[in-house]
């Protein structure tokens, strides 16, 4: 990715055997410390914040945010086949998909919609808490990152609860059939006439592999936001160096992201 | 042993040394503001009542999903750009970026390129569609 400058760094690139003082070449091949050129700008809190293979700050946290982009672009190509085949049924089967869609609760995914994005809002302030070096809002802010996210896997846990009960999960023998409610001894009859059955199946085939794959993506988040929030707390990070804030945030806006496009593509399809 | 940063010591962003100082717009120092932030979660928010609101009342037939794929690429714009900073990261990273968009751009182009014109060639569908073979309904 860089030019590397054989002048500099040529000191701490010699293998151990070589070097001339053996003090030097027991910090320069200690994986905890960077080289002691580059480290011994950036000493904060008894060690590095520059790993050794980089030059200075600066560079690191260009690897980072490319790093985090490549992994990005095979996030998007991941989303992109799910949103592909879900492209290619819905031109297939236009009817059954506008009328599977009709049956999503519009409104429950777009207050979901809502808390997602003030979910990225709060991200975007942890990160520049951790700019500005507030220890106190890096935690806090990602603490409300975390519950507004938990609030959404809540809400898609409802979703999800309601639609089984409608017996709109894709499973194969059950998917659609005649819901009887044991307490009223009524039985309601399918949602979809029979000739539409089977491609509202697979809409809420791709409804549930999508968004749970969505969800899944949020529960990482969540758990990886929630190592961050300790490191925060532990005192781990400052205005020079918060890489794990910064990537960890550029995940969670791109999940946010995927579900900008899921809500009009599952929820809103026709409902003139 | 000469550290890059002594002779460097503002350095903005990485770039090599040697090669000509690029423009000072490295996410490692510039700070999006917090008023950024909030009028972007506005944004945000407003054109979530849009989609919605145009998927209501504006019954453009076909033209729905080119609005609402509108509303959500301008969305994800914002969040890209500000809350994710590639307006300010460097312009490596910026390439990045449009790589990723761009692969997907190919994978749509060649599927849907596909589909779309199956039915100009005269040639066999499967047998599900084939008039000799089939009994049912198709998938089309």
């Amino acid at each position: 990715m860089s030019a590397h400058n054989p002048a500099h760094g040529a000191a701490h690139n010699l293998p151990a055997d070589l070097n001339p003082s053996p003090a030097t070449s027991q910090v320069a091949f200690d994986p905890s410390h960077g080289p002691p050129s580059a480290a011994a700008m950036h000493e904060a809190h008894g060690h590095s914040m520059v790993a050794h293979q980089f030059d200075d700050l600066a560079q690191q946290h260009e690897a980072s945010t490319l790093g985090m982009w490549a992994f990005l672009a095979t996030e998007v190509m991941f989303f992109g086949g799910a949103l592909t085949a879900y492209a290619v049924y819905r031109a297939t089967y236009p009817e059954a998909f506008a009328a599977a869609s009709r049956l999503e609760n519009w409104f429950v995914g777009a207050l979901n919609t809502g808390v997602l994005l003030c979910s990225s809002l709060t991200m975007a302030l942890a990160v520049h808490a951790a700019q500005m070096g507030s220890r106190k809002w890096i935690v806090n802010w990602l603490l409300i990152t975390v519950v507004f996210g938990t609030a959404f896997l809540g809400v898609k846990a409802y979703e999800y609860n309601h639609l089984i009960h409608e017996h709109l999960f894709p499973r194969a023998d059950t998917f659609d059939a005649p819901r009887h409610d044991h307490e009223t001894g009524v039985t309601k009859p399918p949602h979809f006439p029979p000739e539409l059955r089977r491609p509202a199946q697979l809409f809420y085939s791709l409804y549930f592999g999508m968004t749970g794959l969505h969800a899944l993506h949020m529960v990482i988040g969540i758990g990886v936001i929630l190592v961050v929030a300790w490191q925060a707390w532990r005192g781990r990070f400052s205005p020079e160096y918060h890489n794990p804030v910064e990537m960890t945030g550029l995940y969670w806006h791109f999940v946010d992201i995927v579900w900008i496009f899921l809500y009009p593509l599952l929820y809103l399809i026709d409902r003139t | 042993m000469a550290a890059p940063h002594s002779q460097h010591p503002q350095v903005i962003g990485y770039h090599a040394p040697g090669t000509p100082d690029v423009p000072e717009e490295h996410s490692s120092t510039k700070h999006v503001s917090v008023a950024t932030y909030l009028v972007i979660f506005a944004a945000l928010m407003v054109l979530l009542v849009l989609t919605v609101g145009a998927a209501f009342w504006f019954n453009l037939g076909r033209l729905n999903i080119l609005v609402a794929l509108a509303i959500a690429t301008v969305k994800a714009a914002l969040v890209v750009l500000f809350f994710m900073h590639v307006m300010y990261a460097s312009r490596l990273t910026k390439i990045f970026v449009a790589a990723a968009f761009l692969w997907l751009i190919i994978l749509f182009g060649l599927t849907f390129g596909d589909y779309a014109t199956r039915e100009w060639s005269p040639v066999s569908r499967g047998w599900v569609e084939n008039p000799a073979t089939a009994g049912g309904s198709g998938g089309r």
